[in-house]
């Protein structure tokens, strides 16, 4: 193996069909709401969690349907529960719950405790 | 996929190349790194053709380098590129024939910039003039070679020796395409059959008995850069780029990379030794690497040129499984023979042997 | 009221237009390049917001043109209108010059021609259709890919020639998105496990009852929307496609394997429109339709007086604002007319 100094880079994409979208499915399959989200920031501008750390439940959710969830895993359990995002949502997404069912399914499904 | 509609885009992007009387501008890089190519260009031109093509000493590198990696200011590029263009009135020429893609779209990017931004122009003929005492002229006709020897594929076509077909299967080769970013990228009605679908290197392959193989990153960017690649600890940046090609090109079983700029070609060809050393990994068939060859060389391997003469093994990916593919005869024993018969150093870790 | 009217066009505009003139007393003369009348509407299948037949529309303009006033003349092109003070000259593609003392040009839009966007090689990858083709799928029963399987993986790509300055156009086309939901959930009625993605730059669900037609495309639907304009298509080595897409939301770039893709094709003058302004020396806009003389008291008045515009020649717009445009332009001819100073 020669060591030339440099080294192949990972790739940015997300590469939506390689990547495992059973997490956004069972939140979708319990709390239907979850499909509702348009993605506007309402619940992130008031978090609690987020303003004070790079925490962006808007982000978190979209990266859930992308199936990315390294991310989420680590940064869901960070939320407080203090439910400011779901009454504030224009679309009426349950998002508190979302939160809930996201944490219950990383441990059933990936016996991952959050 | 449709030929049809590659066919109709084809029509609306058709450049007009001149057919004589180039004043011909070299490469920085390729005369070391594929030293039978413009060789053989400048062989093909005037003594199969019979065309003029001229080629002035005083003629120096663009710049291009420096300018793409934050050295030179445009200003100064403009006033070397308009020097060119003065020893080109010098001599009576109009046409340009332009070996490096990076040249080329340098040279497009300041005839665009001195269009929209006159004044521009009237400055850079101050500078050349203050400096040299030199006067010049826009070029009439501007191509690259690879356009070229587009224009001239069919002459070749017809004096083939050898065609892109596999000798034992009869089928023809599969061959990558891959056209260098500032060929049309930057200005799509500079380039054969634009930017999305160019044509310039598809063409030949097809007119020389090869299928064209369009692959999901046929588009994407080798990774050459240059302030990217300059720097050591970056070039995982620039390797990464064409790995990605790599693996997109693998699945359809190519035979061979052709390209018609100088650093996508050193890169494909290098970056395939880099892997192959880096972890074993190659992306052609049968364990062998894809061999990556310039246009000259491929239509002199097509026109029966000896490949030694042509410069083809000094690539780091040997050609030798495309030649016996193809039924070329080649003596191994002189690859690395001068002219008069003399033993040249081998170079170490070569692959494809 | 008397008077000949020329109206070129028998699209939903020229139609409802000609109706109205026709039963207002003016002997009316419409013109039409295709063989056939409906324009644009006849192609498509459901409408949106409410996914009426189009054929209803359709059979409700053929009524409004079943009138003694009207002589429809199909087929036919207009080369050349000349305006010889007030009253005007129409000459058409077979030799023939029709008086006429007003002019409604309805001459409507083209749809945008999606081979021109080049990246997305539509007339290159066997499953890359238009909006268009895929009204004709759903008029057709079934969807199906180039090598007649069932799609299962669908994309649809927002703003194809539209707010895209490489096209030339800058303008929005107002009817894509919303015709995207309506589309999307209609596949989801054909193929029920189908999963749809919309590639959007902004949902604009300016009209009535869009917005909620949006939700229910996610909620009842689950059509799956993704911020970002797909910037490359090709074809990988198992026929599907693969497109590249940031999402910009969750900000990196995106690539996926699709089955079919869907270009919203947008709206744009029609070439026929371009010679008719030309010769008659009309006004044309920055987004290359007809200029109105004023955009609120104006929008169906033509820069010379006795020609006036009806529909999407002047901008895009839906059937149901068309029909109203169409309207409003006989009430500017019925005052132009009165007020007789031709």
């Amino acid at each position: 193996m020669e060591n030339f100094g440099f080294t192949l880079l990972k790739e940015r994409h997300i590469d939506f069909d390689a990547n495992d979208r059973s997490i956004a499915g069972y939140i979708s399959d319990h709390e239907p709401s979850f499909r509702l989200c348009i993605e506007c920031g309402c619940c992130s501008a008031t978090c609690t969690t987020g303003n004070f750390t790079p925490f962006s439940l808007r982000e978190l959710l979209i990266l859930l349907k992308r199936g990315e969830n390294d991310k989420v895993r680590e940064e869901i359990r960070k939320c407080m529960l203090c439910g400011k995002c779901t009454l504030v949502c224009p679309r009426g997404v349950n998002t508190r719950n979302v939160v809930m069912l996201a944490r219950e399914a990383f441990r059933k499904q990936m016996n991952y405790a959050v | 996929m449709k030929t049809e509609g590659k066919k109709k885009i084809w029509s609306e992007y058709q450049k007009e190349i001149a057919d004589d009387h180039f004043f011909y501008v070299r490469s920085c890089i390729r005369q070391s790194f594929f030293p039978g190519s413009e060789q053989f260009f400048l062989h093909f031109m005037r003594n199969v053709l019979e065309k003029d093509v001229y080629e002035n000493p005083s003629h120096t590198t663009c710049t291009g380098i420096g300018y793409h990696g934050d050295i030179v200011p445009l200003s100064t590029i403009m006033t070397v590129v308009a020097r060119h263009f003065a020893l080109m009135k010098e001599a009576g020429y109009k046409n340009i024939a332009i070996s490096c893609v990076t040249s080329f779209g340098i040279y497009t990017e300041i005839i665009e910039t001195w269009k929209h931004y006159p004044e521009e122009l009237k400055k850079t003929r101050e500078y050349l003039f203050k400096a040299t005492g030199r006067e010049f002229d826009i070029p009439e006709n501007m191509a690259h070679t690879s356009d070229i020897i587009y224009k001239f594929r069919n002459e070749i076509a017809a004096k083939a020796k050898n065609l892109l077909v596999n000798k034992k299967t009869g089928e023809p080769l599969n061959v990558i395409e891959h056209i260098g970013c500032h060929y049309s990228k930057m200005f799509p009605k500079y380039g054969v059959g634009g930017a999305e679908f160019p044509n310039v290197l598809g063409g030949m392959i097809e007119a020389w008995g090869g299928r064209v193989v369009d692959y999901p990153e046929r588009r994407h960017c080798c990774g050459f850069g240059f302030r990217q690649y300059l720097v050591q600890a970056n070039r995982g940046y620039s390797l990464s780029n064409s790995v990605k090609k790599f693996n997109s090109m693998k699945p359809y079983k190519p035979d061979l990379i052709l390209t018609n700029c100088p650093g996508c070609n050193m890169f494909m060809d290098k970056w395939q030794y880099t892997m192959k050393e880096m972890d074993g990994t190659v992306y052609g068939d049968n364990g062998e690497s894809i061999p990556v060859l310039t246009y000259e060389e491929l239509a002199g391997l097509v026109m029966g040129y000896n490949p030694w003469d042509l410069g083809v093994q000094y690539h780091m990916v040997q050609s030798e499984p495309l030649l016996r593919k193809i039924g070329i005869d080649y003596e191994p024993d002189n690859k690395f023979k001068t002219k008069d018969g003399r033993q040249m150093p081998v170079p170490k870790n070569l692959i494809n042997v | 009221m008397e008077g000949r009217i020329v109206i070129v066009g028998a699209g939903t505009a020229g139609m409802e237009a000609a109706g109205q003139l026709a039963r207002s007393g003016f002997l009316v003369t419409l013109i039409e390049k295709e063989t056939t009348t409906g324009g644009h509407v006849k192609n498509w299948y459901h409408l949106f917001p409410d996914r009426r037949d189009s054929s209803e529309v359709i059979s409700y303009l053929d009524a409004r043109i079943n009138h003694e006033n009207i002589t429809l003349l199909t087929g036919k092109t207009v080369d050349r209108i000349e305006n010889n003070h007030g009253s005007f000259l129409v000459s058409t593609n077979d030799g023939s010059d029709i008086k006429a003392d007003a002019i409604v040009l309805s001459t409507g839009f083209d749809l945008f021609r999606s081979e021109r966007k080049e990246e997305y090689g539509y007339g290159i990858y066997d499953n890359v259709i238009t909006s268009a083709d895929l009204e004709k799928m759903f008029r057709k029963g079934e969807i199906k890919k180039h090598n007649e399987e069932t799609p299962e993986k669908i994309g649809i790509v927002h703003c194809v020639g539209s707010r895209d300055e490489k096209v030339g156009n800058l303008y929005c086309s107002k009817l894509c998105c919303v015709t995207a939901v309506k589309q999307a959930m209609e596949i989801k009625e054909y193929i029920s496990n189908a999963k749809v993605f919309c590639f959007y730059m902004d949902m604009r669900m300016g009209g009535a009852h869009y917005e909620e037609l949006y939700r229910e495309s996610q909620e009842k639907y689950g059509i799956n929307y993704i911020r970002g304009k797909v910037s490359e298509v090709s074809e990988n080595i198992n026929n599907k496609l693969v497109i590249k897409v940031e999402d910009t939301l969750a900000g990196r770039p995106l690539k996926m394997e699709l089955d079919m893709l869907v270009l919203m094709a947008g709206m744009e003058m029609s070439d026929g429109a371009e010679n008719i302004a030309e010769s008659a020396g009309l006004t044309i806009g920055e987004n290359h339709f007809f200029s109105p003389v004023d955009n609120h008291f104006g929008s169906n008045k033509g820069n010379m007086e006795g020609i006036f515009y009806a529909g999407t020649c002047t901008a895009p717009m839906n059937i149901t604002e068309t029909i109203s445009h169409a309207r409003s332009s006989v009430l500017e001819v019925i005052g132009y007319m009165n007020k007789d100073v031709r």
